[in-house]
């Protein structure tokens, strides 16, 4: 209990500092509390959190930021090279001045959780909250009780942004731990059309916690790409919780893409709640050192004729730890429904660990459903091959492994982040191959 | 699908539902330590096993029933339960069919296995256990030839206590859970097995079992030893009377493979599930665990699970020798209101493990079907190899499947697989088959039975004959 106690006096703490507000949302923060108290960190007894230990979080003693300040040259470099509507956050503060908000076409609205408040709370009030309730998860509550800042993003019916919305979380070398706990609510009218991009990043030194909750709604034939780019530094802890639900012929596609922490949790899950719905989940998480990465999906097939496909990779090196759950759900009388479900892991160590578990729950029979699950190394075989071209093992053994990701990646229709995912991987990997020795040797080939 | 027939299947009565009166030596329900000292006393056993049923019960006490699994059902309150019932004249043993009380011959008559026929016919040994005593064992002498120990586990207590003493609670300890644990305590009766070094058993050993007393729990032991490139296949069936009473069967099965030796475990359950409200029926909660020990050794589970009211159960196998292997082949049916949440463990600790999972489930009616397996491969576990795959049918839009694979992977040289699809069976598999002038209903038997076709050819003959014919009664009529 004491653990929890620490995060409790930080809030009581900053409660104290805050100024007047609308009452319901000093409400929600103190249901969000008393929730958090009650339940406690997660255990390894808890089966939703069976193979993730959350001990060097519960404790930790983070400090709330209370401002923004960035230096703008360390800011660009961590910055995605993409030309886009940009909101950035330092330690979960809003940093106008690394934000890029001019130019909005009609219909859109991009805005801080904050002023979002400001403007008429109680557009925000409505939907925030519905899907991810204190009840989902300790971080949830944990998330709730701070809740004070994070991004609205709206789009009118019809509406179509062109240019992607940039969600910039950055983590700063603080002298003490720091936490932030933003909150995203996105509603997409019907058939509106846009495409988001949820980056973390920060500095090399930063040991922070990232807990984030992220619930999108999704109206009548609305088209909605959700990447989150995963790049924090590798001492940072992060959770992150998203939940949509999805109207009618809504299309939701979700590359998440993890690289960074020390210890990262997602926790994904769509609700398929109109005919005609789909789900597409695109995922990739690459581990080394002692990371530990958590993936839990969940697909809520609530209504028939609706559609998901789901493609997870994970790559573990040193003594990473994966894990993936990933959950196919059809309701009693949801039929005609295509499920469909993939995972595959590529261990590059003895001493990589990857705990897999693809579940399906299906209460209708008119459904084609499938999952499955692979864990093994590459292909000795294959090497052989590239060996037999010239190649030596390193260069095999890393062209093999970025083809394996190469799978996911080929989807990722943003070629910044692909870039940053191919480099990472590869990069990361110096004793075996570089980057620009494989280029070349690629190019050699094509001649 | 006319639904008429749907229901028909529904209302189906229980074909082997009837209850023989055999006058037994039956315990007031309720459990404590005089209950286990009464058990253990009745069974004239030594103090070190009362010592170790004590043990157990303690240990029994401290823990908490599972909620774990995706199972539905009321509270069982376990003092209203009789942990002891035998059928009279313990001392007067028949040695041959003639002496067999004619009433359980009867009821074996009804069953449709006729004892005497079935172990002439198919030179089965048959260690048939009537309610919790064993009643009959044939075929000894001829194992005793070869040096085969098949006998029931409380004379092997008594006649063999060294090998009792030796392997008893070393796959599934005590507390390995709480039903394991409960089972140690008030275990009654149940099959043993010694296969000694180099010997491969002449016949195909089976037990069938059969649940008789009103309010009686079923706690079976067995054990199976087989020791260096020894060979036995061992059955196991059961059927059960109907009644109205829940009914507990938490029954533990042990299995010891040494060096090059292969244990071929086959069972085929078809405990009374409850009638169409759900009422009554068997709860089924079993803790079955083979070890592959010694190097090259080689556990084969099958089973094909079409009764009891709630299941719970999950064959598993730890591979410790070098090169074992482990599989398991399930059929699991379940229809009307039964649940059942079933699957394997295969543990690869040695080098070079391999093990096998093909799992098939069928649902119809408004049942609930669950497959959970875990795959764990340690870290010295170097090349160790696993392929599962679990298909589920549905069949009518009221019953649930669902699959829950947990793989833990602890090693880069592991390969681990796994596939699952859960579909209904498709129009055009029907129409194609119609068109050829088979009709629906034969049409549906010989898809599901083809569904099942990896696991069904596994069983021993009279077993997959006896499978395919459960298998189409419990699903006439469910689709057509």
């Amino acid at each position: 209990m004491s653990d929890t106690q620490t995060f409790l006096d930080t809030l009581k703490a900053r409660d104290s500092r805050r100024g007047s507000e609308p009452t319901w949302i000093a409400a929600r923060r103190q249901a969000g509390a008393a929730r958090f108290e009650a339940m406690g960190f997660p255990t390894l007894r808890d089966e939703e959190w069976k193979y993730t230990n959350v001990r060097s979080i519960a404790q930790g003693n983070f400090a709330l930021a209370d401002n923004a300040d960035f230096s703008p040259a360390s800011a660009a470099a961590l910055t995605l090279p993409i030309e886009a509507h940009r909101l950035t956050f330092v330690d979960g503060v809003f940093a106008p001045a690394l934000s890029e908000l001019e130019n909005l076409p009609d219909g859109v609205q991009v805005l801080p959780l904050s002023r979002a408040l400001e403007d008429n709370h109680e557009a925000v009030g409505g939907p925030l909250g519905r899907l991810t309730g204190v009840e989902f998860s300790p971080f949830a509550a944990l998330n709730t009780a701070f809740m004070e800042e994070g991004a609205v993003i709206r789009l009118d019916r019809g509406c179509v942004v062109e240019k992607p919305i940039v969600l910039q979380f950055l983590s700063r070398e603080n002298a003490e731990p720091t936490m932030c706990h933003p909150r995203v609510l996105v509603e997409a009218g019907g058939r509106s059309e846009a495409t988001l991009i949820e980056h973390h990043a920060g500095q090399e030194g930063a040991g922070n916690l990232t807990n984030v909750v992220a619930e999108l709604f999704l109206g009548r034939g609305a088209i909605f790409t959700h990447y989150k780019l995963q790049e924090a530094p590798l001492g940072d802890y992060h959770i992150a919780s998203i939940h949509v639900e999805q109207e009618r012929d809504s299309r939701y596609v979700s590359h998440n893409l993890d690289l960074g922490g020390a210890l990262v949790r997602n926790d994904l899950i769509s609700d398929l709640e109109g005919k005609g719905a789909e789900t597409v989940f695109n995922g990739l998480f690459f581990g080394q050192g002692r990371q530990h990465v958590d993936n839990h999906t969940k697909v809520n097939h609530n209504a028939p004729l609706t559609f998901s496909n789901e493609n997870y990779k994970g790559i573990l090196d040193d003594r990473a730890r994966g894990v993936f759950n990933g959950r196919v759900y059809v309701k009693r009388d949801s039929q005609q429904i295509e499920g469909f479900q993939s995972n595959q892991n590529l261990l590059l160590s003895d001493r990589a660990h990857i705990d897999a578990k693809p579940e399906l729950e299906i209460y209708a029979d008119d459904v084609k459903c499938s999952h499955g699950t692979t864990t093994g190394q590459l292909d000795e075989e294959a090497i052989f091959v590239l060996r037999t071209r010239g190649l030596d093992e390193q260069t095999a053994r890393g062209l093999l492994t970025l083809a394996f990701a190469g799978e996911v990646l080929e989807n990722v229709t943003q070629d910044a982040i692909a870039e940053r995912v191919e480099l990472a991987v590869a990069g990361k990997l110096p004793e075996r191959f570089n980057v620009a020795g494989l280029v070349e040797t690629s190019t050699a080939l094509n001649d | 699908m006319a639904t008429e027939e749907m229901e028909q299947l529904v209302r189906r009565e229980y074909k082997d539902g009837f209850v023989t009166d055999i006058e037994s030596d039956t315990l007031p329900p309720g459990l404590d330590e005089n209950t286990i000292a009464f058990i253990s006393k009745k069974k004239g056993e030594p103090d070190w096993m009362l010592e170790w049923r004590l043990d157990a019960y303690r240990q029994w006490l401290k823990m908490k029933e599972p909620s774990w699994a995706h199972l539905n059902y009321p509270p069982i309150d376990y003092q209203e339960i009789s942990y002891f019932s035998a059928p009279k004249r313990p001392e007067d043993r028949p040695q041959s069919l003639d002496e067999v009380d004619p009433k359980l011959l009867e009821t074996y008559e009804k069953l449709g296995i006729p004892l005497h026929e079935r172990a002439a016919l198919a030179g089965v040994a048959v260690d048939a256990v009537f309610d919790s005593e064993s009643v009959i064992t044939t075929f000894k002498d001829d194992l005793a030839k070869e040096g085969v120990i098949f006998c029931s586990i409380s004379e092997a207590v008594q006649e063999y206590p060294e090998l009792v003493k030796q392997y008893l609670g070393t796959v599934v300890p005590k507390n390995d859970n709480y039903f394991a644990a409960l089972n140690s305590a008030v275990f009654t009766d149940g099959s043993f097995v010694f296969v000694p070094k180099g010997v491969k058993c002449p016949m195909e050993l089976s037990t069938y079992f059969r649940i008789n007393q009103e309010n009686t729990g079923q706690f079976e032991r067995t054990l199976i030893i087989c020791e260096d490139r020894a060979e036995v296949s061992y059955l196991e069936g059961c059927t059960a009377p109907q009644r109205d009473e829940n009914q507990l069967h938490a029954a533990v099965v042990e299995l010891v493979a040494l060096d090059d030796a292969y244990i071929k475990y086959s069972t085929v359950q078809n405990w009374y599930p409850g009638d169409e409200n759900g009422v009554g029926g068997i709860y089924n909660f079993v803790t079955k665990r083979g070890d592959c020990r010694g190097a090259r050794s080689r556990i084969s589970w099958t089973q094909v699970e079409t009764g009891s009211a709630i299941t719970w159960k999950y064959p598993s196998c730890m591979l410790r020798g070098k090169d074992s292997i482990g599989e398991f082949y399930s059929v699991a049916v379940t229809g009307g209101r039964q649940q059942a949440d079933t699957g394997t463990k295969m543990v690869h600790i040695g080098e070079g493990t391999r093990s096998y999972i093909v799992s098939k489930g069928i649902s119809a009616g408004n049942s609930d079907q669950s497959y959970r397996g875990l795959v764990k491969t340690g870290p010295r576990a170097k090349g160790a190899r696993n392929f599962t795959q679990c298909d589920s049918l549905l069949i009518g839009d009221t019953c649930g499947a669902h699959t829950f694979p947990y793989q833990e992977i602890n090693n880069s040289t592991a390969t681990v697989e796994h596939e699952a699809t859960t579909s209904k069976i498709g129009e055009d598999q029907l129409f194609y088959c119609q068109s050829r002038g088979i009709s629906e209903e034969d049409a549906v038997s010989m898809i599901v039975n083809g569904f099942c076709k990896d696991v069904f050819q596994e069983l021993p003959m009279e077993f997959a004959v006896e499978a395919e014919a459960l298998l189409n009664v419990t699903l006439e009529g469910a689709v057509g």
